[in-house]
């Protein structure tokens, strides 16, 4: 087995992969390699041809291939190496990584710091158990954007779409400019799951009906779909008996969440946190592994390209840091607890001395809507440290907080910190 | 026109179908196996349980007992020699309540009179120190050492793949519509590629035996196709399940279980509702409720979240509660298997036996071949292999190299070797019964752009007539920018 070093190695080549590794070398680092699977960098950028990415790292409305090639260009210029066609298959606590490509086959790489960058998956058809039969012409909305995008392939023509997140809302605008309609897109909440924009840019002016509290009961077809049964649903997203109604078409796409992906962290022994499905981090995107940072989509799905990349960012720093120093004398992890409405938040633990040089964002999302201002707050007991007004709050639309960087000592002090909505 | 003409025809090429081909394939015979689908083992054969039962279940004395004790014990060394995966994990049948006792000594010793060796009862602290996810209700179960899992389309392939190697005639998407008959002797079938003829026809057709039987003018074989749903879970979850569990049975199944498959997954399922179409194939609301709640009561940690799969196959149920395998009365040349359910995919390879027996009872000759193989390759398992063999692979075909599944570690040079395997893998889902490729937690988001290109340059297609499962089941209708019909 060939055998390699590095100082950085970096998993992925998506936003949070290209940062990571740019700001590896930037640090200081000296061999930053990039094993990315597919044969072109960028992950899931190059199909996301619709515009929207780096607003505020580029002050610019660029889309997905542009927002790559820009990061891409940096790293390169940074000095990072790059393999495509290759897939990593293990990686133990050791920094000890297999990976396996065509030209150079198995490689043992072993580096003195790893950044997990692997992005996320789209939730599957049998995750929800949708009932009916399994013919051709189902799949998730970012294998349809790769066919329209990539491939150049239509794998469809008339298109109802499950789920209303991002992926799924883009693509019902995307189909239709290409010729294809349609019929409906369906979501089981009473409001959709990705972003307030996208609604009115790609659902609402292209005329495509929204059905809410509703879902798909049935498939329809034996070999292509045929149709689909849909279903209003009641306060507890159960199918109300008597509201069926046959959608006629020949595709179904799924938007119906991103789960991050970790089978590697797994692998390594890294703690993951039972909400996000990702690693447990602290503000530098450390895991509990040593030696193991954690970027992007892979610790939990952001709704914007930039907020990937400023994670990925501080992960290729303290990677670097590790490399270079091996592991900085820490004081005791201070835990951040989600408190009521908040689903989960980023990171789940900080150390007080990083308040020192700079603030920290704290990240989270909200369980449910609250439609009129609220305050959100983080609190240390009775405390409130960081607070925010904000008009409304929406799980599609994550949160950020900043703990300012004069709280060092106040911080230092508390048992846990606690994010806390006020209305 | 000259009709081709062989010794034997055997009409579906399911696992039982597979089998008696390769049985067959044994001596000087000619051999057709046909099948009206796209792939071997797109029946019943595709969508079971894939367990490898001991035998304590069927009622003693019947042809099931006889064949599923018998077939039980053929697993290793058919396994060995066709390249399949087997793996004998024993199974349990766990009593959930006092009563289940009286059930549990029932099978026990149905089993001693069935010949099933390796059985023992044990006690509720027994089993959950064996499987420590069993529920704390369990008052103990029926362990059956020889009992296992296997890959049941590895198997049907395996066989398929031998059989041909050994001369036999494979003819897919190939139906049968008629028989041929002289007086009182079947000669003959009429497909949908024109007629061919044979000294013996032999129905392995499983749901369909008794729509084909009735072309012959017999009767008294009625199939009711019995359906069974089930989940997949995430490899992750197979932390928690290391055999097979049974609940006690009922009087129409063994009931809802929960197994580890060979594959390394979990499965969950199934239920058992008769339905009216043989072509029913679809999951319901209700059927997965009853399954869900079914293995939750077994294993009550199992976390539905970790389903990734669902999916329902169908049972070939005969009318007579055992398997019918005959020479129907007043005909000649006809030999029919029906009512081959449960544990139909054991007593195959018996099934495959015993038929030869019968052949040559009614007069055929069997010569044996010289250059006869039982040995069969399939194509190499690379997230099986150790590292060094992966290394050497590699260098063997640098295309071993590129992952293109990365749930399940399936490489573009297994994809290459099933499209051109003995029988060639042509849709997406005959690629993912030969090397697992979309089978993971992703269910094929990543790869199957890949996946359709590859088999469009290895097959000589147009990614636009890729299918899913033949038929109409086409991924891509047209190119973009192509204005739209």
């Amino acid at each position: 087995m060939r055998e390699l070093r590095c100082d950085v190695l970096v998993v992925g080549s998506g936003p949070a992969g290209l940062a990571a590794a740019y700001q590896a070398r930037e640090s200081g680092a000296g061999r930053v390699l990039v094993l990315e699977r597919n044969d072109e960098l960028g992950g899931i950028l190059p199909q996301c041809i619709h515009n929207g990415f780096g607003v505020r790292i580029f002050s610019a409305d660029l889309t997905g291939p542009e927002y790559a090639g820009r990061w891409i260009r940096r790293a390169r210029e940074a000095g990072v190496e790059f393999f495509t066609r290759t897939m990593v298959l293990a990686i133990d606590q050791g920094l000890k990584v297999v990976a396996a490509n065509s030209q150079l086959g198995l490689m043992e790489i072993q580096a003195k710091a790893i950044v997990l960058a692997m992005g996320c998956r789209e939730r599957p058809r049998g995750a929800l158990a949708i009932p009916g039969s399994r013919p051709a012409g189902i799949y998730t909305a970012g294998t349809a954007q790769r066919l329209v995008n990539m491939e150049g392939y239509m794998p469809g023509s008339r298109f109802v779409i499950l789920g209303s997140g991002d992926i799924g809302m883009i693509m019902a605008r995307r189909l239709t400019l290409e010729g294809a309609e349609v019929v409906a897109m369906v979501e089981i909440l009473p409001y959709i799951s990705g972003l307030r924009r996208n609604l009115v840019q790609c659902v609402l002016d292209y005329n495509i009906p929204l059905r809410l509290c509703t879902t798909v009961t049935d498939v329809l077809g034996a070999e292509r779909v045929e149709a689909v049964v849909i279903s209003r649903v009641d306060e507890r997203w159960q199918p109300i008996p008597g509201t069926q109604e046959e959608l006629q078409c020949d595709t179904l796409l799924l938007s119906v969440g991103l789960i991050p992906e970790n089978e590697l962290s797994r692998m390594a022994g890294v703690a993951l946190d039972p909400v996000t499905g990702g690693p447990l981090v602290d503000e530098r995107y450390a895991t509990n592994v040593p030696g193991i940072y954690a970027a992007g989509n892979a610790v939990h799905v952001y709704d914007l390209v930039d907020d990937v990349t400023e994670s990925a960012l501080r992960a290729g720093h303290y990677a670097a840091e590790y490399a270079l120093r091996g592991s900085a004398e820490l004081s005791r992890p201070i835990p951040i607890r989600p408190g009521d409405n908040v689903r989960h938040v980023v990171p789940q633990a900080i150390h007080a001395e990083s308040l020192r040089d700079g603030a920290l964002p704290i990240q989270f999302r909200v369980r449910q809507p609250i439609e009129e201002a609220v305050h959100v707050q983080i609190k240390a007991g009775e405390n409130v440290l960081a607070s925010k007004r904000l008009r409304y709050v929406r799980p599609s639309e994550m949160i950020t907080l900043e703990l300012e960087a004069g709280l060092a000592e106040r911080v230092a002090r508390v048992e846990a910190l606690q994010i806390h909505i006020a209305r | 026109m000259n009709a081709a003409s062989y010794d034997c025809i055997i009409v579906g090429a399911g696992v039982v179908g597979s089998l008696i081909a390769r049985a067959l394939s044994r001596y000087r015979l000619r051999i057709l196996l046909l099948d009206k689908a796209s792939d071997v083992g797109e029946g019943t054969t595709k969508a079971n349980t894939a367990i490898v039962h001991a035998g304590y279940d069927a009622k003693p004395g019947t042809l099931k007992a006889k064949l599923n004790v018998a077939g039980n014990r053929l697993f290793d060394q058919l396994c060995a020699e066709l390249d399949v995966e087997f793996e004998r994990c024993g199974t349990y049948v766990v009593g959930l309540g006092a009563e289940d006792w009286t059930t549990l000594q029932e099978l026990y010793r149905r089993g001693q009179a069935n010949g099933v060796s390796g059985l023992s009862l044990i006690d509720a602290a027994e089993m959950r120190r064996r499987e420590p996810a069993v529920s704390d209700k369990t008052v103990g179960a029926l362990y059956a050492a020889t009992g296992g899992i296997v890959d049941p389309f590895g198997l049907c392939i395996g066989a398929a793949e031998n059989a041909v190697l050994n001369g036999v005639k494979l003819a897919l998407e190939t139906e049968v519509t008629d028989f041929l008959r002289e007086g009182q002797r079947i000669v003959g079938v009429v497909t949908n590629r024109g007629k061919f003829l044979g000294r013996w026809v032999i129905i392995a057709a499983g749901l369909w035996a008794d729509d084909l039987l009735h072309k012959t003018g017999v009767d008294g074989f009625r199939i009711t196709p019995r359906k069974g749903e089930y989940f997949v879970l995430d490899k992750v979850a197979a932390d928690l399940v290391h055999s097979v569990l049974f609940p006690c049975p009922t009087p129409i199944s063994k009931g809802i279980l929960v197994t580890r498959t060979i594959h390394g997954n979990v499965m969950l399922g199934p239920n058992a509702n008769d339905v009216a179409s043989k072509e029913d194939l679809s999951t319901t609301a209700a059927g997965l409720n009853e399954v869900m709640a079914g293995a939750l009561r077994l294993v009550p940690g199992l976390d539905p979240r970790m389903v990734i799969r669902t999916f329902a196959g169908l049972r070939a149920a005969g009318n007579t509660g055992d398997f019918r395998i005959e020479i129907p009365q007043g005909l000649y040349g006809l030999l029919v298997l029906a009512g081959i359910e449960s544990p139909g995919l054991t007593a195959a390879p018996a099934i495959a036996e015993y038929v030869v027996e019968m052949l040559r009872e009614a007069g055929l000759r069997l010569v044996e071949r010289p250059d006869y193989n039982p040995l069969r390759q399939g194509i190499p398992r690379f997230s099986r292999l150790s590292r060094a063999e992966q290394e050497a692979l590699i260098a063997r075909d640098p295309r071993y190299g590129h992952v293109i599944c990365r749930c399940e570690t399936v490489t573009e040079g297994e994809i290459v070797a099933a499209c051109h395997a003995p029988i060639p893998a042509r849709t997406y889902d005959a690629l993912k019964r030969r090397t697992r490729v979309g089978s993971g937690r992703c269910q094929g988001a990543f790869d199957t752009p890949l996946v359709i290109q590859i088999m469009a340059r290895e097959l000589g297609l147009s990614p636009l007539e890729i299918t899913l499962k033949g038929g109409r089941s086409r991924f891509l209708l047209r190119e973009t920018k192509e204005v739209s019909a």
